[in-house]
């Protein structure tokens, strides 16, 4: 890659709350202080943003002194937490107003942070809430399913850098992710996409601590 | 024939139409130059080409160009030259500056490009869906795109043909996951030519401007693999959004802020899935036809996918 090129977008990935929420590594590719930060997937690909679409089924404002949102957005195969504060200003509003429980697609920015007793959540800072409908929200969950088949797949390709540093800095089987993958594939084969239901599998119900 | 001799033969060619000159007489000047003053014969051509202009009173424009190469509207790559091309005009546009006659799209089997017609030509009218041979049209470069200009030496000659328009056009299918700042409702320049979007207020070539009130979207489409830039014309944006330019106006007015506009099609858009093609135009994907993709998804394929694994 040449230094010289205008910087490129970052690609929004498609990953499952399960997967997303067991990517606890995140890293660097270059020493500059304005260099991404990669969060790292368990199934062996680096996520400088996401895009996802799932139920809101709550939302609380968590701020003290300032107003900050924390939204629960489920997907077939678990949680996402969202966090947005005044420098959201967008995806803020968004969460004030809305009502759950609602469809909504998420662009944002993965997060990490460590809990006093050492363990690490990873959360989403959000560049854009949206409201979409049932059959937006079955699109994605089939493209998300594609896209996690597709790295299970090349997980072992020789060649795949974040394969190989998802073996070095995890001890995750990735055969669950695809079980997962094929569950969430069924329960849109299930539904006809048009109720606001939640899946099967209760996602945990445990609240994340504080950023 | 030597190649001073194919030189002087072409210059002579072009002054044909103007003054009485030889082919001897100027092959006996590029000799001089190039033998005797060891100029490069491209320079040695050049000034003998201006030494007849002066002579007969000529602009280098209004020369006869009989030399210009045929070229394909794809294979345009240069700023600046002098071509010939037989092609059909795919699309006209509304011209956004007084001083344009025409403006639009011309196309042959290898592609599209822009065209611009300037009153100053005074050219006829070119009629849309019509193929023409055009004679002397000059090539344009902004920003790595090219585009060719009709000028008052072009020849315009209809001809009985039909070309198949070749498709350069790309589709792109994702998720539009950002509209990027410099849409909704928008101001342009008004100078001739120059149609570059404002920012507050001012042009980046022509300084404090009175714009002209515009739509368009700079939307990012991605699929989770690759990231497409689009760019949604007035015409896409409005059928996209259902708000046409004098609503969008309307509503700006009310909110005394342009910025609701933008902050309405965000909400109508994001976050749902297109299948858009159109031309590239450098780093671009210029939306011709726009589709939101509503059908539902099939899991089916995706599970054997999942179970051959």
């Amino acid at each position: 890659m040449s230094s010289n090129e205008i910087p490129t977008r970052e690609v929004a990935r498609r990953v499952f709350a399960d997967e997303f929420n067991d990517a606890t590594f995140s890293f660097k590719e270059s020493d500059d202080d304005r260099a991404p930060v990669y969060a790292l997937l368990p199934t062996g690909e680096k996520v400088n943003r996401v895009f996802f679409i799932g139920t809101l089924t709550e939302k609380e404002d968590v701020g003290e002194d300032n107003e900050y949102w924390r939204g629960r957005i489920v997907d077939p195969t678990g949680t996402f937490f969202v966090y947005a504060g005044q420098y959201q200003p967008e995806a803020t509003s968004t969460l004030r107003d809305l009502e759950p429980p609602a469809y909504v697609a998420v662009v944002g920015k993965p997060r990490t942070y460590e809990t006093d007793d050492g363990t690490v959540n990873v959360s989403v800072r959000p560049e854009s809430i949206q409201v979409v409908d049932a059959t937006t929200r079955d699109r994605w969950v089939v493209e998300a399913a594609e896209r996690t088949i597709d790295r299970v797949g090349a997980f072992e390709d020789e060649g795949n850098e974040y394969g190989r540093m998802a073996r070095e800095e995890y001890d995750i089987p990735v055969d669950r992710y695809l079980e997962s993958t094929v569950s969430a594939l069924e329960s849109v084969e299930e539904s006809d996409g048009d109720e606001l239901g939640v899946g099967g599998s209760a996602p945990s119900a445990d609240l994340q601590p504080e950023p | 024939m030597t190649d001073l001799r194919t030189h002087a033969a072409e210059i002579t060619e072009q002054f044909s139409d103007h003054i009485d000159v030889t082919d001897d007489e100027v092959e006996e000047r590029l000799r001089t130059l190039v033998e005797e003053y060891r100029v490069p014969v491209e320079e040695a051509r050049r000034s003998v080409t201006n030494s007849y202009l002066d002579e007969a009173d000529l602009e280098r424009e209004e020369l006869g160009r009989g030399g210009n190469d045929e070229v394909r509207l794809a294979d345009i790559d240069q700023d600046e030259q002098w071509i010939d091309a037989t092609a059909k005009v795919v699309e006209l546009w509304e011209p956004r500056s007084d001083s344009i006659a025409q403006v639009g799209l011309l196309g042959d089997e290898s592609g599209r490009t822009k065209f611009v017609a300037f009153e100053t030509s005074e050219l006829p009218e070119l009629e849309e869906g019509a193929v023409y041979r055009l004679g002397n049209l000059v090539t344009d470069e902004y920003q790595g795109d090219f585009s060719v200009k009709l000028n008052r030496t072009t020849t315009i000659e209809a001809v009985d043909e039909e070309i198949e328009v070749g498709d350069d056009a790309v589709t792109v299918e994702g998720a539009l996951v950002d509209i990027q700042s410099g849409s909704g409702l928008i101001k342009r320049c008004p100078e001739e030519g120059c149609t570059r979007v404002l920012q507050n207020g001012r042009c980046s070539e022509h300084g404090d401007v009175d714009g002209e009130f515009d739509l368009r979207i700079k939307g990012v489409l991605d699929d989770g693999t690759t990231v497409h830039e689009t760019i949604f014309g007035r015409e896409t944006t409005e059928d996209l959004t259902g708000i046409g330019l004098e609503t969008a106006q309307q509503m700006a007015k009310d909110a005394l802020d342009t910025t609701v506009v933008v902050e309405e099609m965000r909400e109508d858009l994001l976050g749902t899935y297109y299948r858009i093609s159109g031309p590239e135009l450098g780093r671009y994907v210029l939306a011709d036809d726009v589709e939101r993709l509503t059908e539902p998804a099939d899991p089916e394929a995706v599970l054997i996918k999942a179970r051959s694994i």
